[in-house]
């Protein structure tokens, strides 16, 4: 104890305190061991083969495409309501905010569940939306957009939101004053200002609309080509195939972070 | 030079505290899983679709002077990992032989598995049974949305066995991941039919009809059960699967829906 003590006194500004670097580690453990576990698993010397089992391209693309439909539709809905709740004083604020962060306390085989009680064959609007415009959801590439976007919008909508409050308010004002309507004020000032916040929640929306399991495999059902992601895949060659599994993670894990760091470093620019 | 020193004795500190906490962590869970044993209970892995049943017997053990019984009911693939990943569990039912041999193969049975129920294919349909399905055949009518389990787990692999043995074509709108989830869809109406176990169709009998086909005798299901090897309460193990053997135990599961062996 005297020791670390005497280190952080020596260092005094260009240390980093112990109190956290220990957690900060632990948690990086953490993290990492289980991707560890993973590799270790991985059966290398099948993993051409395993690759080109037929099916795991076409759940690869399926995800990848519903993945990043989702994230739009979020980015079309959230944003505005992001806006809405961090620029606009109205009744209920505080409610509506409890109720955006819904899905992320819900387990996702709830919310699925959920899904299928409103655009559902006897759901609430279901029923309407097929009578009406011949739209059903279940067992459709579009159910699975819509129960991956129900579960990921969350992370969007806090996102954003919290850059929103984070900027100054001033530079909305300052192009009121000089005749820029809301609208545009909201296109020329504001989305620019919150720009990192706003590829920051998309990236993590994306991130969890490309994982998402639950509500998919409930509202959306299985089936290969259809709604068959690639974490659907990966619990079904959990029954019978370890290894089968355990490539078709990694090939999901190598995607997504490759996909990620890429647009890290052309979207998100740490300072 | 002198700065180098402290960060790096920092970062062996870090990563000494990190193992040592990876090591205490993984000790920590074993030694819970032998104590949960020596407190007199009898750990259950069972397949999901004995989940009504079991727990009926397991209820019906306890007050009858048994031990304490505890379940872990899941999918059988899902709990044969289990097992041979070294969960603590005493008794081990599938619901498929398949999947017990994955145990028995690994050397982690006690002796050899014993078939005790068996299962059958129905087809459930909404209560009344609206679209008049009267068997396999119908299901291939067009409009009629069906789900069937997914090949891999074993409802869908005695699917495509009894579908194979009439053969007839259908082309499901899902796979399910287990039994349940197919007969959900049906409960929940977003499917015309679906194949599931008898059981099953007689566990949600109000909201579920269950029409018998002649193929699913060609497509039966056998429960084994064992004792297992690393059981940490053998006595209690055998003293459970004798009961579930018993006239007693024969009578609930039958109840329940299920085909003596």
């Amino acid at each position: 104890m005297t020791r670390t003590h005497g280190v952080r006194a020596r260092r005094r500004g260009a240390g980093v305190p112990v109190a956290l670097l220990l957690p900060a580690a632990l948690g990086l453990v953490f993290l990492v061991l289980p991707l560890v576990g993973l590799l270790a698993r991985t059966p290398w010397a099948t993993l051409p083969e395993r690759l080109a089992a037929p099916g795991v391209l076409t759940a690869l693309r399926l995800s990848l495409l519903t993945a990043t439909l989702a994230t739009l539709l979020c980015l079309l809905l959230g944003v505005p309501l992001a806006w809405l709740l961090a620029r606009v004083e109205f009744p209920g604020r505080r409610l509506v905010r409890a109720l955006v962060t819904v899905p992320l306390v819900l387990p996702p085989v709830v919310g699925g569940v959920a899904l299928l009680l409103v655009f559902g064959r006897r759901g609430l609007l279901g029923g309407w939306l097929d009578a009406t415009f011949g739209i059903t959801l279940p067992f459709t590439t579009a159910g699975v957009v819509l129960a991956e976007a129900f579960v990921a919008m969350p992370f969007l909508v806090i996102a954003v939101e919290g850059a929103l409050r984070g900027t100054d308010g001033r530079y909305e004002e300052a192009a009121a004053t000089l005749g820029a309507g809301r609208w545009t004020t909201f296109t020329h000032v504001t989305l620019p200002l919150v720009a990192p916040g706003l590829a920051a929640g998309a990236v993590l929306c994306w991130a969890r609309a490309l994982g998402e399991f639950g509500a998919t495999i409930t509202f959306a059902g299985n089936y290969p080509g259809r709604t068959q992601t690639m974490p659907l895949a990966v619990y079904l060659a959990l029954e019978t195939d370890v290894q089968a599994a355990v490539v078709l993670s990694l090939v999901l894990l190598t995607v997504s972070v490759a996909i990620l760091a890429g647009l890290r470093d052309r979207w998100i620019t740490s300072p | 030079m002198s700065a180098q020193r402290p960060r790096r004795v920092t970062a062996a500190v870090a990563v000494v505290a990190a193992l040592a906490f990876v090591v205490g962590c993984g000790g920590g869970s074993a030694s819970g899983g032998g104590s949960a044993g020596a407190a007199g209970t009898v750990t259950v892995f069972a397949a999901a679709s004995l989940t009504e049943a079991f727990t009926r017997l397991g209820r019906d053990f306890e007050a009858s002077g048994g031990t304490a019984v505890v379940f872990n009911f899941a999918g059988s693939a899902a709990l044969a990992a289990q097992v041979n990943q070294g969960a603590p569990a005493d008794v081990f039912a599938s619901a498929a032989t398949r999947n017990m041999a994955t145990v028995t193969g690994a050397g982690n049975a006690d002796g050899d598995p014993v078939v005790f129920v068996r299962n059958q294919l129905v087809v459930a349909v909404p209560k009344g049974n609206p679209q008049g399905v009267a068997g396999l055949a119908d299901l291939t009518r067009p409009g009629l949305k069906v789900a069937l389990c997914a090949e891999q787990v074993p409802c869908g692999a005695a699917a495509r066995t009894a579908l194979d043995a009439a053969s007839v074509a259908v082309t499901p709108v899902t796979l399910e991941r287990d039994v349940r989830g197919a007969l959900s869809k049906v409960r929940l109406g977003e499917v015309d039919a679906a194949l599931v176990y008898r059981t099953d169709a007689l566990a949600a009998a109000a909201e579920v009809t269950a029409v018998e086909f002649a193929e699913s005798a060609r497509a039966v299901n056998d429960y084994p059960i064992v004792v297992l090897r690393n059981a940490p309460n053998p006595g209690g193990a055998r003293a459970f699967v004798a009961y579930v053997r018993s006239e007693r135990g024969r009578a609930v599961l039958a109840g329940a829906g299920f085909r003596a062996p």
